[in-house]
């Protein structure tokens, strides 16, 4: 009812209607004149992600493809999580064969009180960011929707190597690049500075976060 | 504080509220604790962006662009989200906003919400409304069930219950969620509100929410949080009701590669917050997320701020909350003495302008105009600039017979004629007679004006006036013949 009324006295207050054609032209002056990428070596990166993902007090270890499903395992038993789920479609040969997962299957979708009985969740992602430790999820095979890297309280991710870049910047440009699936940025576990400002670990997401740095 | 809501049209002027919490000294001390702590925060991690200052330019001309063609990208935006199967709404004012989320609420055939923290929602009240209507909302964010608990008010943009401390929040939680064994550390707080709001996640069928950011071309919403109750509001309801001021808006995906690298730095001291969740209207096929996603897209008076040429700056903010915790102003009284849900120097410029400039028209002198909040400010809004505009319009509103305007009249009129400018400072040296005491020294001091004039003399002592001023002291100089013969 009032969006005629709201967008004439937009207009009048900018003087006039504006065309999508002259924002965009308009967009295309507006300087960024901020880092895009960081001349930095590929280990110095990887180093960073550990660096700041570890400042969140989240769990990281690397491991060459072949032993991921050897250190998958002993995160788990470190953590003593057994009742464990996945999404669909996570690769089958960087898991133990011998731990079993729970898959939440899209045909049939368990409810979230199913989901809040298991004690963890296991996904990939999309990408990571190394200057400000932030792991990308999306809605995809692998990485499954958003309830399930949320509702159970432990969460450990694997990330590649080859999808780790340095700054905010570059994980915009390859987002751009896939579909918008809903997209979630995960910097640490869940955490409140609400009371006098300390941080705390654990709140509503889940309270422990591992992240397995695949490499390829 | 009580459960008095901060309203500006009814909040009694800043120096009256703020007279009364400066005397409250565990208030203080709470706030200036917190304040301490996020600046420290926020100052180590700008610190080590070296492209800092051009990611501020960058969001002030991202901020700037999309106030000029806002039009534009709010009929994209919705086409768009439209498109993805979400629903827009619109609404000129508070009320408008307040009826049509209570009729979606009530369509979605919930009696109960939970709710994401949201400032916007905080300005339009909208939970005594919900109410109202027979709706219970669970507010989910720590510090906002701080406040609902607590019957209180928000006091701060980003940590709204930065006022209380944890012996205060221990007494609420004990009281209200019936815990008479409750722990005192944070870590004990933290986890009393995980147990008292997990079963809400998982039952209540309605969510609402505010928003960071509406991307114009992607028909997408972005909410900025930390401890994942706003992706279980986002992701878990059947029906999702988000509300937002129109100024919300970014044209692209890509200028949140700006916006999230400037937000939380500023925001909590972080390199990033533990969340951020983009997503795009409905997706029944992949059972992600709500069924039913609507976006209210609310005016309530921006645009009116919009057409004020000095004074739309004041729409870029991405409320982030730094200049709160850098004021020296904000910093002594707290939030809850602005009388309005944005409090602080942004609160000063933003209120007075929401409300038309009818009311809360004390914020704008609430400031020493130090600068402060422009520099932490990551989109660049120059708060003294918009404050001293605002005083302007506040002493030209009042007409040409509001004691400050006959004040700078008579003096202009004075300092026009030095013959006048002269009576002047000799009737002053009359007039001031009978207020001068002498101390010890034979120093004459004035320890109280009358009238307007008292406001100085409440908290200092004013020097008598020199007996002689400099001209008469040169001119008797001269006249006695003792200036010297080196002229």
């Amino acid at each position: 009812m009032s969006r005629a009324g709201v967008l004439a006295k937009i207009r009048a207050a900018n003087g006039g209607a504006s065309t999508l054609a002259t924002a965009e032209a308009a967009w295309g002056e507006i300087p960024r004149a901020y880092r895009r990428t960081a001349e930095m070596e590929r280990e110095e990166i990887l180093e960073m992600l550990e660096d700041r993902l570890r400042d969140y007090d989240a769990h990281v270890v690397r491991a060459a493809r072949a032993d991921v499903a050897d250190t998958v395992a002993l995160m788990l038993r470190t953590r003593g999580r057994t009742r464990m789920l996945m999404p669909e479609g996570v690769d089958q040969e960087l898991l133990p064969s011998w731990v079993g997962f729970a898959v939440d299957d899209p045909g049939e979708p368990l409810p979230f009180l199913a989901i809040d009985k298991f004690e963890g969740v296991l996904t990939e992602s999309t990408l990571a960011i190394a200057e400000t430790g932030t792991i990308v999820l999306q809605t995809v095979a692998g990485q499954g929707r958003r309830a399930l890297s949320l509702i159970p309280d432990y969460h450990l991710c694997l990330v590649r190597t080859s999808a780790v870049v340095r700054t905010v910047p570059e994980a915009m440009d390859l987002l751009a690049t896939v579909p918008a699936f809903a997209t979630t940025f995960i910097s640490g576990p869940s955490a409140t500075a609400d009371i006098e400002m300390t941080r705390i670990k654990g709140v509503h997401g889940p309270r422990f976060l591992d992240v397995v740095l695949v490499i390829d | 504080m009580s459960g008095t809501a901060l309203d500006p049209t009814t909040a009694a002027t800043f120096p009256m509220a703020a007279r009364g919490l400066m005397g409250d000294t565990q208030l203080r001390k709470n706030v200036k604790h917190a304040t301490d702590v996020i600046q420290a925060k926020r100052a180590r991690v700008v610190g080590e962006m070296p492209d800092w200052q051009e990611l501020r330019e960058s969001g002030r001309r991202l901020r700037e662009h999309t106030m000029r063609y806002l039009d534009a990208y709010l009929e994209e935006f919705e086409r768009n989200f439209t498109a993805r199967g979400g629903v827009v709404h619109w609404a000129a004012d508070a009320e408008e906003a307040r009826r049509i989320v209570v009729g979606l609420v009530k369509a979605s055939g919930s009696n109960e919400v939970i709710k994401i923290k949201s400032m916007t929602t905080e300005e339009i009240q909208l939970n005594k409304a919900l109410e109202a209507a027979g709706i219970r909302p669970y507010e989910t964010d720590l510090a906002e069930l701080i406040i609902q608990l607590g019957h209180d008010q928000p006091s701060h943009i980003v940590v709204p219950a930065l006022h209380k401390n944890r012996q205060q929040i221990r007494e609420i939680f004990k009281r209200e969620m019936n815990l008479p064994d409750l722990g005192g550390t944070p870590q004990d707080l933290a986890d009393a509100a995980r147990l008292f709001l997990r079963e809400k996640f998982l039952k209540v069928k309605t969510g609402v929410s505010g928003a960071n950011f509406l991307i114009a071309e992607t028909g997408g919403v972005c909410v900025v949080e930390s401890e994942g109750n706003g992706r279980m509001c986002l992701t878990l309801p059947e029906t999702l009701i988000t509300i937002a001021g129109i100024d919300k808006v970014v044209p692209r995906l890509k200028d949140l590669e700006v916006l999230l690298q400037v937000l939380p730095r500023s925001a909590t001291g972080e390199r990033m917050n533990p969340y951020n969740s983009i997503w795009n209207g409905v997706d029944p096929a992949r059972n992600d997320g709500p069924r039913a996603f609507h976006v209210v897209l609310m005016d309530n008076a921006r645009t009116s701020v919009l057409a004020d040429a000095e004074g739309r700056q004041t729409l870029n903010c991405i409320r982030c909350g730094a200049c709160q915790n850098a004021c020296p102003v904000y910093r002594q009284t707290g939030g809850h003495a602005y009388g309005s849900v944005y409090a602080g120097p942004i609160g000063a410029i933003l209120t007075p302008q929401l409300q038309e400039m009818k009311f809360a028209q004390t914020l704008p002198y609430a400031s020493s105009l130090c600068g402060a909040c422009y520099e932490v400010c990551p989109v660049k809004i120059n708060i003294p600039e918009v404050l001293i505009h605002l005083r302007n319009k506040v002493v030209v509103q009042g007409g040409p017979f509001k004691a400050e305007a006959l004040a700078m009249r008579a003096m202009a009129m004075i300092f026009r004629s030095e013959r006048r400018f002269r009576a002047a400072q000799r009737l002053g040296r009359i007039a001031e007679t009978p207020l001068v005491r002498e101390d010890g020294q034979g120093e004459g001091w004035i320890g109280w004006l009358p009238g307007l004039l008292g406001g100085w003399t409440q908290v200092r002592d004013l020097r008598e006036m020199p007996k002689q001023t400099f001209r008469e002291w040169f001119e008797a100089r001269e006249a006695s013949g003792n200036a010297g013969g080196e002229r």
